[in-house]
């Protein structure tokens, strides 16, 4: 059956609202449409690294997880699904269990490309069946936007703060995406909620339902690090992928496809410039940092498109 | 029918841990348990368990992956040493705190720095505030029983709390030494099947574990997990008094040894014990009123029985494998102390000593050295040094 965003809507919420994610938040919608991928028949186990994620939806007493959930510590939702899945395979084998249960685990950048990166390599190199999916906000936004690894060059954060001397984040993105395709796993996607949610939706059935250890990276735009007016979120999530900043793919078996390639590519200074982060770089005498940006995105892409033999 | 066998105390362990043939056991390689994963390995490669083994990156991602399995409900165990342990830290922590019954052989090194593969208990006793129950063992014989009992005594529904049991690198967990094993059909029965009442696989009753507990709700479930350990000392009597029963082996809080009219004991752990009991027999037959403490169970701490049996002596030198760097004592020496008072016991003179550091041997002269210095105390009534080092040279 073809996608069909209001009928996917239909399905009762498997993220409770109610929870404390801030307004104009990228990371409910994200989890939200991915769990809409579950067959509704079946169980998920899922694991959330420490962050805002978990934190905002799992206060004690309160949980807005209808499926079990589990949070264990900052760098290691890797490895604590990954030994749920394996309790989970023991106790099918021993007849204790009945029924299809998936196995999904959230981490921010902070707690997947940096802290926690051990433990995903760890759990998707032995193999897994579960689907690990990074939502990507560029920052520690849970302990006050510190820079991450995932922290777009020039970004003001408050440990790479635009200051007169040094303005903003000096280094460039760590290409997680890349390092997960490197693992060869049979399914690995970047994606981003963006017009009705198809891609991050199709994206998220074949990574739930492909045997094995998956990987989804998905934009998650934070209102409180990037400093965009709240109500713009869905367009923030659209201008990145416009720009080519994040673009749309998948590697199926080591296979790459680009799922959207803009007929008029935008220059990422559309993307940036909403959001209050990048304000430094629009100055007078700071034209170079845009031109690199530009320059660097342009390459990724291009790379991007070599992969996939385009 | 027991099984007369010779095993090594890693084997030991690793054949109690097949006999129980776990749902999950997540391990990392580190001398001197690495033989653990490796025997368990074996024993699932063959067929001989169908546990899922999950050769983890790190000792890190061993507990966490623990926590993982032990929260989707499957019985789960590990093993590590020193920096393993060190590296588990954070996890040990949580796993506590998230009470599950989770089974940790610690076969205690030395922990860094500097490096060292030894021998002393700096890993196990750095984490004796983590909210594990510690269980401590003599020899290869203690190791297989402990392992055995730790499954029944974590998973009690009053106690719900994982258990590490210790036993000496190197010393028991290398050396080859006859020993007792039971059936693999009355381990089955005693060990049973491990059903808990709530689980992250139960689909029927999804659950949330791990939560964001503010100060609101902290302190009480801090407070349910400080009387879980208090309960577990009435369960480890029960559990103990039930293996007892099928195997005639006795285990209790502690070993008293040769007690009955001493007048010094030493209080020591693990493999130290047996020399120590070689020492007290020779001593004995020179007419020496001595004996020995062995503590078993060091988390809970047997407060009371401890300070009503050391209430008898005249003289108590409490033996640590461990450095607190406290200027103060050891940990089991603070803790005896610290009983004793509590518990207005202030008859014995009480002596630490530090000892075997880094693997360093401690000989039979050793310690037959800490007799008579306490046979010297009981004679002037006199303590030069309470804070001693063994076998050091300054």
């Amino acid at each position: 059956m073809a996608y069909n965003l209001k009928e996917e809507a239909k399905k009762p919420e498997r993220l409770s609202g109610g929870h404390r994610m801030c307004a104009g938040c990228g990371a409910p919608v994200v989890v939200r449409t991915i769990l809409r991928a579950l067959k509704p028949e079946d169980h998920a186990v899922i694991g959330a690294a420490t962050g805002c994620l978990e934190v905002s939806t799992f206060l004690y007493p309160y949980t807005a997880w209808q499926d079990s959930f589990i949070h264990n510590a900052f760098e290691n939702v890797g490895a604590s699904i990954s030994g749920a899945e394996a309790a989970y395979a023991a106790m099918k084998r021993r007849g204790k269990l009945e029924g299809e249960t998936k196995f999904i685990a959230f981490g921010g950048d902070g707690g997947t490309y940096d802290i926690g990166l051990q433990s995903l390599s760890g759990a998707m190199e032995r193999g897994h069946d579960m689907l690990y999916v990074c939502y990507d906000n560029g920052a520690y936004m849970n302990t006050g936007i510190q820079r991450s690894s995932a922290t777009p060059k020039y970004a003001d954060t408050t440990t790479s703060p635009a200051g007169k001397k040094i303005p903003g984040k000096q280094q460039w993105r760590k290409d997680l995406t890349e390092i997960m395709v490197e693992h060869h796993l049979p399914y690995v996607a970047q994606t981003a909620a963006i017009g009705n949610m198809k891609d991050l939706h199709e994206k998220s059935e074949k990574a739930l339902y492909t045997k094995g250890p998956t990987f989804m990276n998905v934009l998650a735009p934070c209102p409180r690090g990037w400093q965009y007016n709240t109500p713009d979120l869905m367009d923030i999530n659209k201008l990145a992928v416009e720009t080519c900043f994040w673009p749309l793919y998948e590697v199926i078996d080591g296979k790459y496809v680009v799922n959207y390639k803009p007929k008029n590519k935008l220059p990422v200074k559309e993307f940036l410039k909403p959001q209050n982060r990048f304000k430094h770089i629009f100055k007078p005498g700071n034209e170079y940092m845009l031109e690199e940006i530009q320059e660097e995105t342009d390459k990724r892409w291009e790379h991007l498109l070599k992969l996939a033999g385009e | 029918m027991a099984i007369r066998e010779r095993l090594s105390g890693n084997e030991a362990i690793a054949t109690a841990m097949k006999q129980i043939n776990p749902d999950v056991v997540a391990a990392f390689p580190i001398t001197p348990s690495t033989e653990v994963p490796q025997y368990f390995s074996t024993f699932v490669a063959d067929g001989a368990v169908d546990t899922e083994f999950v050769a983890v990156e790190s000792e890190h991602s061993a507990l966490s992956a623990c926590v993982g399995a032990s929260a989707a409900g499957g019985r789960t165990m590990t093993a590590t040493s020193a920096n393993g342990l060190a590296l588990m830290w954070e996890v040990l922590y949580i796993a506590s705190s998230l009470r599950l019954p989770i089974i940790l052989a610690c076969v205690n090194r030395t922990l860094s720095g500097p490096l060292n593969i030894h021998n002393d208990h700096s890993d196990s006793m750095g984490a004796r505030d983590s909210g594990w129950i510690q269980i401590y063992s003599e020899n290869n014989q203690e190791a297989y029983d402990n392992m055995l009992m730790a499954s029944r005594i974590a998973e009690h529904p009053d106690v719900l709390l994982p258990v590490m049991v210790c036993q000496d690198g190197f010393i028991t967990s290398h050396a080859i030494e006859n020993i007792d094993l039971v059936e693999d059909s009355k381990v089955k029965d005693f060990v049973g099947e491990y059903v808990p009442d709530m689980y992250l696989l139960n689909k029927e009753n999804p659950i949330a574990v791990g939560p964001l507990d503010h100060f609101t709700h902290c302190f009480e479930h801090k407070r349910q997990q400080a009387e879980a350990m208090k309960i577990a000392k009435k369960v480890i009597l029960q559990v103990s008094e039930e293996f007892s029963r099928l195997t005639g082996r006795n285990y209790s809080l502690f070993e008293e040894y040769m007690t009955q009219d001493a007048e010094v004991v030493t209080v020591v752990l693990n493999s130290t014990a047996g020399t120590a009991k070689y020492v007290v027999d020779q001593l004995r037959a020179q007419g020496k009123k001595v004996g020995l403490i062995k503590p078993r169970v060091f988390r809970p701490f047997p407060v009371d029985e401890l300070a009503t049996a050391l209430s008898r002596f005249k003289a108590v030198a409490v033996m640590d494998k461990a450095e607190s760097f406290n200027a103060a004592g050891g940990p089991l020496y603070t803790d005896i102390t610290s009983a004793l008072y509590s518990k207005g016991v202030f008859g014995p003179k009480l002596v630490n000593y530090i000892y075997g550091l880094g693997g360093r041997d401690v000989k039979a002269d050793d310690i037959e050295f800490v007799y008579n210095q306490l046979l010297e105390i009981t004679g002037t009534g006199k303590v030069d040094s309470v804070f001693n080092y063994l076998g050091v040279r300054e």
